[in-house]
């Protein structure tokens, strides 16, 4: 439960936009990238890991989200802009090759009922014909629609495919748990600390999260209903392992602009790879009904470039920053609690035959 | 459509005699009755009471959603008997709504219209029979359905956990409905479906029993009309889902009162069986709301174009091909929950197979048409509002069908939009078609064509206006069953709850019209609509005598579709 979050007022940075943010704060950050190299042999003594928490002090001043990335935009009638290599290709399928079929067969039978309707009304064609059958045109519109569900298929089972392609050797983990009516992160390779993540309460409305401070009383926070008072921090390029579980009820870990859902389900633990390839903060919310609250637990991520990763990780007590060597380790140690929580069924079968 | 009304002419004579017949007195008309054209009077008045409650629920929704935060909701809770509601009970209120929602429009309105109004109607005048097989059993599906109803009211107004009513969502997911929602209000909600699928499991049997063994003389399978045949696919799918419906729910009932784990991991169970057997009932449950749609449409085509109706066979298989596939899709509603890739790469595949007899008996209906001397009657233009949009939540089923691009779209307004596309605007759109179609006929009183033309036109603008931008909602990622939202989801909300008032304009005008059917309507004939109707309910007096077809008729060999 050892959890918090060190702002340092980096002042000079806040007020910027997001991404700019970012690269003006990559100034603080090459204490820690050398420091990390150190940070495997210390980990593996209980001793260093004090030295390396001292070493790296952290810092963390969350990010200020850009209006209309990674959020729902009012009036707007398509995808989210998407920000993951999955997204980017089911956002390719959908506008590219779903919406031009599906809107060209409305297109065709609107024309083909306005015919109809203009020349073969009573008025202008009084004598019906007896036309019953035609074998070719039936065999026509059975096998063209086959042909056009194959060419969907094609790539729409590649995006399967590609979306639950294992995670590497060594890859971070997160482990996501659903609760009511909050997320909580943990983050087993830096340390086993955890972040709870509560929804913002809303000026005006009755309070949701007691003790939970109110939206827009921070400058980086995003959108009501969305924002939440610690994000879920990962780091951004590099595919992150995420174990999906709930504690009581299903619940279940959406983020629209990153092509990502998989439920949290109690007794099991759902697994599947998140790369995020921009820094920045995407929103998400619940998306499965967990009670009278399922509305007001909003998920927010945001990704960091990796030394701001590791300075993030460094403000939370015990907390370690992992490395590459250290991980080979901490892929071990991960089926442990899978095994113990999901005794019922493994779910994330592809990545259990890739492990 | 298997024969012609000249077939009858002479037939119909010799009903000349209803007017002695012995209509019992009301209680034992109404109340213990056996005939079938009572029943499914009963169940059509039922499912309109069961619809304006359903209709009201929705409305309180869409209230709510017109705008972000919470307006009404502290309100229906206090409605609901909640004394002094504190915020988790007033959002408590807002899943008891689409709760009670969900379970009325899907068991005790489109199911006891479709299928115990117009298929207790109109199944045995279309085979030639006197009544159903089993009219006991069919008096007693009815009560049941009702009993299942009241159950369901008496729900929300009962404890269920955070507030009063079951907050489930229809699904009932465990372990939400389990060790998530304490009280009796989950009960009476399981019971209701105990009681409604019994009802319905009856009436099933009954319709497959009348379908198979009473069809008159003459009148092989092969020449039986579509609807009928609709009915049958339906009958079998609804024998062969409900039962896996009822274990599922019994078994939550053992796990919320009894101690047992089915679907609890601490025990042993696992929540995903329970969606497992949800769905292997609940996907074949949305073919039996719309394929008796797709019956009531085929008949008003091909009366109104006054052509049989296209390529009988390949329509009449379509929906058996439709109800097969039906059963082996059933996981594409649980994209979401850690479906293996392989098991999510063939519920892809295999749903994607159903839209091609979709597509058949789309352009079946089209070719039926197409060179037809069409007369926009106000069946027929609701027969073709229906067309349209049901190929609009077709294709968009087409989309939700791809489980990679479900990631984004599952639990979405996306997939509201999608199911209220062929169910609120296919399925109820079929109701009302069917309902101007065959009114007349079981009233004796013609209604008002132009109201129902006005009723149809404002209609359709509000349900597109209500459903249409939910597409928009579901692409930006807002998901379902919420009672706030983000700011950015204001705006199509705000037009989809100005289009839920337009569409309730809409029936008032239907109301005024019935009304105007019984105070001032002409009598109907027998034959009201003309040359193109051609079953056998048309060679008949509207209304039909209390008891038809006492002497059978006989189908001629030369009679064909």
């Amino acid at each position: 439960m050892a959890f918090g979050k060190i702002s340092h007022g980096l002042g000079q940075t806040i007020g910027a936009l997001g991404i700019s943010a970012v690269a003006a704060l990559t100034a603080v950050v090459p204490a820690f990238a050398q420091d990390a190299p150190a940070a495997p042999s210390a980990i593996a003594t209980g001793a260093a890991q004090g030295a390396a928490m001292a070493s790296g002090a952290g810092s963390y001043t969350p990010m200020k989200p850009v209006e209309g990335i990674g959020m729902p935009i009012d009036g707007a009638y398509g995808l989210q802009t998407q920000f993951s290599k999955t997204g980017e290709y089911g956002e390719w399928i959908h506008n590219i090759i779903l919406m031009p079929i599906i809107t060209a067969i409305c297109v065709l039978v609107l024309i083909l009922l306005a015919v109809i309707a203009v020349r073969f009304n009573r008025r202008r064609n009084p004598v019906a014909s007896k036309t019953s059958h035609n074998t070719i045109l039936e065999v026509v519109w059975t096998l063209v629609p086959v042909l056009i569900l194959i060419g969907i298929a094609v790539p729409s089972i590649d995006l399967i495919a590609k979306q639950y392609k294992p995670a590497p050797e060594g890859a971070l983990t997160i482990k996501v748990t659903g609760n009511q009516w909050f997320w909580t992160y943990g983050y087993p390779d830096n340390g086993d600390f955890e972040v709870i993540s509560n929804m913002l309460n809303v000026p005006g409305a009755p309070t949701i999260n007691n003790g939970v401070r109110e939206v827009g009383s921070k400058p980086w926070d995003g959108p009501s209903h969305l924002e939440v008072d610690n994000r879920m921090v990962v780091p951004v390029g590099e595919p992150i392992r995420l174990q999906i579980t709930a504690a009581d009820v299903i619940h279940s870990f959406a983020v629209p602009s990153l092509w990502f859902k998989l439920d949290a389900v109690p007794g099991r633990i759902n697994e599947k790879v998140l790369v995020v390839e921009k820094p920045g903060v995407y929103y998400g919310q619940c998306s499965e009904l967990c009670g009278a609250k399922h509305g007001y637990m909003p998920i927010a991520v945001e990704a960091l470039p990796r030394d701001k990763y590791n300075a993030w990780v460094l403000t939370h007590a015990g907390a370690e920053i992992d490395t590459g060597k250290k991980k080979p380790a901490a892929a071990a140690a991960v089926p442990a609690p899978a095994a113990d929580a999901s005794e019922a069924a493994p779910a994330a079968d592809a990545t259990a035959e890739a492990e | 459509m298997a024969t012609t009304a000249d077939h009858f002419q002479a037939h119909s004579e010799e009903h000349g005699h209803h007017d002695h017949e012995h209509k019992p007195a009301f209680f034992a008309r109404w109340f213990m009755s056996t005939n079938h054209k009572d029943i499914g009077t009963m169940y059509l008045i039922f499912a309109i009471i069961a619809g304006i409650v359903g209709g009201a629920f929705s409305g309180m929704m869409r209230v709510e959603l017109a705008h972000p935060g919470i307006q009404y909701l502290d309100t229906f809770a206090r409605w609901f008997g909640a004394v002094n509601p504190d915020f988790n009970t007033t959002l408590h209120t807002w899943n008891v709504l689409i709760t009670a929602h969900g379970l009325i429009m899907v068991f005790f309105m489109v199911m006891p219209a479709m299928i115990g109004g117009f298929g207790n109607w109109f199944v045995p005048l279309m085979i030639g029979a006197p009544d159903m097989a089993f009219p006991r059993m069919n008096n007693i599906s009815f009560w049941m359905t009702v009993a299942g109803f009241l159950s369901l009211m008496v729900s929300p107004f009962v404890p269920g956990g955070t507030g009063n009513g079951a907050g489930t969502g229809w699904t009932v997911y465990a372990p939400l409905s389990t060790s998530g929602s304490p009280g009796p209000a989950v009960d009476f909600g399981i019971f209701a479906l105990h009681l409604a699928g019994a009802g319905s499991i009856m009436g099933a049997i009954n319709f497959i029993t009348t379908i198979l063994n009473m069809r008159a003389p003459g009148m092989t399978i092969h020449k039986m009309p579509l609807f009928v045949w609709s009915m049958l696919v339906t009958a079998f799918l609804l024998l062969l889902s409900l039962p896996v419906l009822a274990a599922a729910i019994t078994m939550l009932l053992t796990d919320r009162n009894f101690g047992t784990t089915f679907f609890d991991a601490s025990g042993g169970g696992d929540p995903i069986l329970y969606q497992h057997l949800f769905w292997f009932f609940g996907h074949p449950e949305v073919y039996i709301m719309i394929l008796p749609g797709f019956g009531i449409i085929s008949q008003i085509v091909s009366t109104f174009s006054k052509k049989p109706v296209f390529g009988y066979l390949g329509m009449a298989y379509a929906m058996v091909a439709i109800g097969v596939v039906g059963f082996i899709v059933w996981a594409h509603h649980m994209y979401a929950t850690g479906l293996s890739v392989n098991t999510k790469m063939y519920f892809t595949a295999a749903t994607m197979v159903i839209a091609v007899p979709t597509g058949i008996k789309i352009f079946s209906w089209i070719a039926t048409m197409w060179g037809g001397s069409v007369e926009f009657k106000s069946p027929m233009v609701w027969a073709l509002g229906f067309i349209f949009l049901f190929t609009v939540g077709g294709v968009t089923g087409v989309v939700l069908a791809n489980g990679g691009v479900d990631d984004v779209m599952h639990d979405t307004y996306y997939v509201v939009a999608h199911f209220h596309y062929v169910l609120s605007l296919g399925a109820v759109t079929a109701l009302f078609a069917g309902f101007y179609y065959w009114f007349p006929k079981m009233s004796g009183k013609m209604h008002s064509e132009f109201l129902a033309h006005v009723h149809f036109v404002i209609f359709f603008i509000g349900v597109n206006m209500i459903f249409f931008p939910m597409h928009f909602l579901g692409l930006q990622g807002m998901p379902r069953r919420y009672p706030d939202y983000a700011e950015a989801y204001e705006y199509w909300n705000h037009i989809a709850t100005i289009g839920y008032m337009v569409m309730a304009s809409s029936l008032v005008v239907w109301f005024v019209n019935i009304i105007y059917a019984y105070v001032a309507g002409k009598k109907a004939e027998d034959n009201y609509w003309g040359e193109g109707a051609t079953t056998l309910e048309w060679t008949l007096p509207s209304p039909p005598p209390f008891h038809q077809f006492e002497t059978l008729p006989v189908i001629g060999e030369t009679a064909h579709h």
